[in-house]
């Protein structure tokens, strides 16, 4: 079993399509590291240097990693790891 | 020669604009109406929210009120929390946002440079209230697409 990791449409061009795939690490962080080794360029568009983007919310098990930990946030077999761009503007 | 005209004329459809340039937003008055309440409500502070509907169909159903967590006059962003309760729902229904709408309090009815660096759906029609001249009456509401930082406005048909 490894950590599930939920796609949202606007990045699906990175995974061919697909709306899940998966990863491991025990870390938001050794997750994104290891999904980008199958699907590269998608790390760039959900971290930046000094974390995670600004627009971009993800959530493990539900709870937003902003309030987490953020990249450090805990993961484990058989969570649920969400991406979703934010909605957002001026 | 009626074969050259078949064919000049085939190309020309081939080269017209894509169908969505041409978009026309259907939208329910009531919608409409709780759009333009939630934005009085929420005065001076940005007012947010989606109206959804099934997966294609570009019919705009389900109206669903969101907190701007920025309460701000400037800027909005969708609670990160409602916003992931809205997408499970969503997934779960088969549906999509079809609207996305945003006040602006103190400018035009028209997307901002920000607006259009942050549009995410490109499916959706964003909707824009403006209560920069508002008396009680009618306020502006106009729609408008933005795909690739592109901004195409379109007409509202609004059904009773």
């Amino acid at each position: 079993m490894a950590v599930e990791v939920k796609i949202p449409t606007i990045l699906r061009n990175f995974t061919g399509g697909a709306k899940t795939v998966e990863g491991d690490g025990d870390t938001l962080q050794q997750v994104i590291d290891d999904v980008e080794t199958r699907h590269p360029g998608l790390k760039n568009r959900l971290v930046e240097e000094s974390g995670l983007r600004r627009f971009v919310n993800v959530y493990v098990n539900d709870e937003d990693v902003r309030f987490t930990g953020g990249l450090g946030a805990p993961t484990a077999d058989g969570d649920v790891v969400v991406v979703l761009p934010a909605v957002a503007g001026g | 020669m009626g074969g050259a005209r078949l064919s000049q004329r085939a190309w020309c459809v081939q080269i017209g604009p894509p169908t969505y340039a041409r978009r026309v937003l259907t939208i329910a008055r009531a919608h409409v109406d709780a759009i333009i309440a939630h934005a009085r409500a929420d005065f001076p502070d940005e007012a947010c929210g989606v109206v959804v509907g099934p997966e294609g169909s570009d019919s705009p159903e389900r109206y669903v009120k969101m907190t701007n967590a920025e309460r701000s006059p400037t800027f909005f962003q969708f609670d990160s929390g409602e916003q992931l309760a809205l997408y499970k729902e969503m997934d779960a229904n088969d549906e999509e946002i079809v609207v996305v709408y945003h006040s602006h309090t103190f400018t035009e009815a028209y997307p901002s440079r920000t607006d259009i660096g942050l549009a995410v759906e490109p499916q959706a029609h964003f909707v824009l209230v403006s209560l920069a001249d508002d008396d009680g009456g009618d306020v502006p509401v106009r729609s408008f697409r933005i795909l690739d930082g592109e901004v195409t406005e379109e007409e509202i048909r609004i059904t009773e």
